[in-house]
């Protein structure tokens, strides 16, 4: 039991690191000239990727894996 | 009612604040002292991290270096964020079950070894030293600045007031003036941004008059790209830099932001494990809600500034050219002397000097806003200074009192007199600290990138591994840390100081500069634990249980 938790969680953060490399390093700093042919409103989406969407992105991971870890827990206590 | 009226106000305001604060929540024991009892909830304490990580370079300068660098400052804004994904998914969460008081604790007890802990310190003075007198230089300036006393006066009132508060308050003090000064130096920031977005764009998000077009109907990034292009600059939103540089920076600001010991100890304070991940994601959010406006502010500013000052008469500049002018911060020399100013890439033929944290300085005057936008600024600067300072003081007088002194020196000193030996550290820390912020060393600016660097190649890879293995042992964790602190520190005297030959950037390590060299001593760091650790003994079982306990909910 208490193994599985500890595969669980290493699953989630492999998941969410991997997103976390690709909103950063991926799109803002790798692709960022293919996605900067791209542009919505008046931003190219490699340039906004790199000042904005990867710190949206890094909010949105926090919070996932603190919901996901939250209902782990609560497996754990029954 | 007069400007200077004005910033006295705001600033009496929000310093009696803190001080009432601190008054209101002494420490009486060495576990208030160090991690404010250990009950802090966690939006308190994710704005006070929000609070301890945003120094006076991220409220005042971190706009400034991105209107000028365009894409180039995304490194900063990635790399300052990023880092909190790290340390919410990877190491807060269990450095909080750990639950001791330091991040030299957790290497010394981990690695079962008063080497290791020792290592461990002295990483952590340097990299708080390096930290604290860039702060300390910040609240001088911000109060020579504004309120027209010298940097020394502003340097000691500065002094004064954390001294108040972290000697008499520790942990407990620090958390809730940095509650406060978070409300502070969040509101200071986002006022005059709201203002301007809307003026510029009629938007009164920042976040999306970013991306929004002004009165001509053209979108404010393209016409900046436009502008650049005319004057020599490179494209705003395409960068100058390697990729791979970018890269490796960005790399050492996240990996060195969730090594950093000040905002580590941050999550010690909160009650449980589950408190430690939730005060890592409101710590983001908040950081985030500053870091999303900055380059905002960095485009309209740079659209405003371009358009106010390029080829336009001398003669017909607005005040605040004058104004600050004065202060060193703008220059202008008439190279051509035709009275126009010439502001270009080519520094031959460029007329204009402008200092990065013109941008947030003086953005609410050249926008027109009334006087008391502008003393929040001054207030909002000082909140964003003090608040890292006193975060740093406290890992610099817990290093000393309970590190050393408790842990290595005096093992059988009472609670009560650890006490006393953390507030007398801490004294001796911020008058050090003082010391460095009247009689800055050349080396500040230089050394911040030493820092995140250092942090990233000593904290970091001994930390995680000492969660994620059980088979990682002392022998590999200490080469590991020192091979690559020295690493670091090698590469950083020979470029930014011209040690051991000097060099100039054709001569960087596969192109990479100083300031991303941070994440391949890292690597270098994880490379040297993993060999060594593989070909000498395991750790005893104890210390395997302490990690599978830390691994528990």
């Amino acid at each position: 039991m208490k193994n599985s938790y500890w595969k669980k969680n290493i699953r989630y953060i492999k998941i969410l690191l991997s997103l976390w490399f690709i909103v950063s390093f991926g799109c803002g700093i790798l692709f960022v000239e293919q996605l900067n042919t791209i542009q919505i409103g008046g931003f190219k989406l490699g340039f906004w990727f790199a000042q904005q969407g990867s710190i949206f992105g890094f909010v949105a991971i926090i919070f996932t894996y603190i919901y996901l870890m939250n209902k782990l827990d609560q497996t754990q206590n029954k | 009612m007069e400007l200077q009226y004005w910033i006295w106000i705001a600033v009496g305001l929000s310093f009696s604040l803190y001080i009432g604060i601190a008054i209101w929540s002494r420490a009486g024991s060495t576990k208030e002292f160090y991690v404010a009892g250990g009950g802090v909830h966690p939006i308190a304490n994710g704005m006070a991290t929000a609070a301890d990580w945003m120094s006076a370079a991220s409220f005042i300068s971190m706009a400034g270096i991105i209107s000028f660098g365009g894409y180039d400052g995304s490194v900063y804004l990635m790399g300052w964020t990023g880092g909190y994904v790290l340390l919410a998914l990877l190491l807060a969460p269990y450095l909080r079950k750990f639950g001791k008081f330091t991040v030299p604790d957790f290497i010394g007890d981990r690695y079962y070894s008063n080497t290791a802990r020792l290592v461990a310190v002295f990483c952590a003075l340097i990299v708080s030293f390096t930290y604290i007198a860039g702060q300390m230089r910040g609240v001088g300036v911000v109060f020579s600045r504004y309120l027209e006393v010298d940097i020394v006066t502003g340097v000691l009132i500065g002094m004064g007031i954390v001294l108040f508060y972290a000697v008499l308050g520790g942990m407990k003090g620090i958390t809730y003036t940095q509650v406060a000064q978070y409300c502070v130096l969040i509101f200071a920031f986002m006022v005059p941004a709201i203002y301007i977005s809307f003026l510029v764009t009629g938007n009164v998000i920042p976040q999306l008059g970013f991306g929004s077009s002004g009165a001509d109907g053209i979108y404010l990034l393209d016409k900046l790209d436009g502008l650049h292009r005319e004057l020599g600059f490179h494209e705003y939103t395409s960068g100058s830099k390697s990729m791979l540089d970018v890269f490796c920076i960005t790399m050492a600001l996240m990996v060195g932001t969730a090594g950093l010991p000040h905002v580590i100890v941050r999550f010690f304070t909160v009650k449980k494990v589950s408190d430690a991940r939730k005060s890592a994601g409101w710590a983001l959010l908040f950081i985030a809600i500053l870091y999303t406006t900055a380059p905002a502010i960095a485009v309209f500013s740079r659209t405003n500034l371009i358009e106010t000052v390029s080829n336009q008469p001398y003669e017909d500049m607005p005040g605040w050219f004058d104004k600050w002018e004065t202060t060193g911060l703008l220059g202008f020399t008439d190279k051509n002397e035709d009275g126009l100013i010439q502001y270009t890439a080519d520094t031959t033929t460029n007329e204009l000097t402008v200092d990065a944290d013109i941008m947030v300085l003086a953005n609410p005057e050249i926008a027109q806003l009334p006087n008391w936008v502008i003393a929040l600024l001054a207030a909002g600067a000082l909140a964003a200074a003090l608040s890292t300072a006193a975060g740093l003081l406290l890992v610099i007088s817990s290093a000393v009192s309970h590190d050393l002194l408790k842990k290595m020196v005096m093992p059988n000193i009472s609670d009560k007199g650890e006490l006393i030996a953390a507030r007398i550290a801490a004294t001796g820390a911020v008058c050090l600290a003082g010391y460095f912020g009247i009689n800055p060393p050349g080396f500040v600016a230089a050394t911040v990138a030493l820092a995140f660097g250092l942090a990233a190649s000593s904290f970091f890879p001994a930390i995680l591994l000492g969660i994620f293995s059980k088979r990682i042992n002392k022998e590999g964790a200490i080469s590991g840390m020192l091979v690559g602190v020295s690493l670091m520190l090698f590469y950083m005297l020979k470029f930014k100081f011209g040690w051991f030959g000097g060099g100039t950037k054709a001569d960087w390590w596969f192109g990479i500069s100083p300031e991303g060299f941070g994440s391949i001593a890292m690597i270098a760091n994880f490379v040297v634990t993993l060999i060594i650790s593989s070909r000498t003994p395991a750790p005893s079982k104890d210390i395997q249980e302490l990690v599978a306990n830390i691994r528990k909910p």
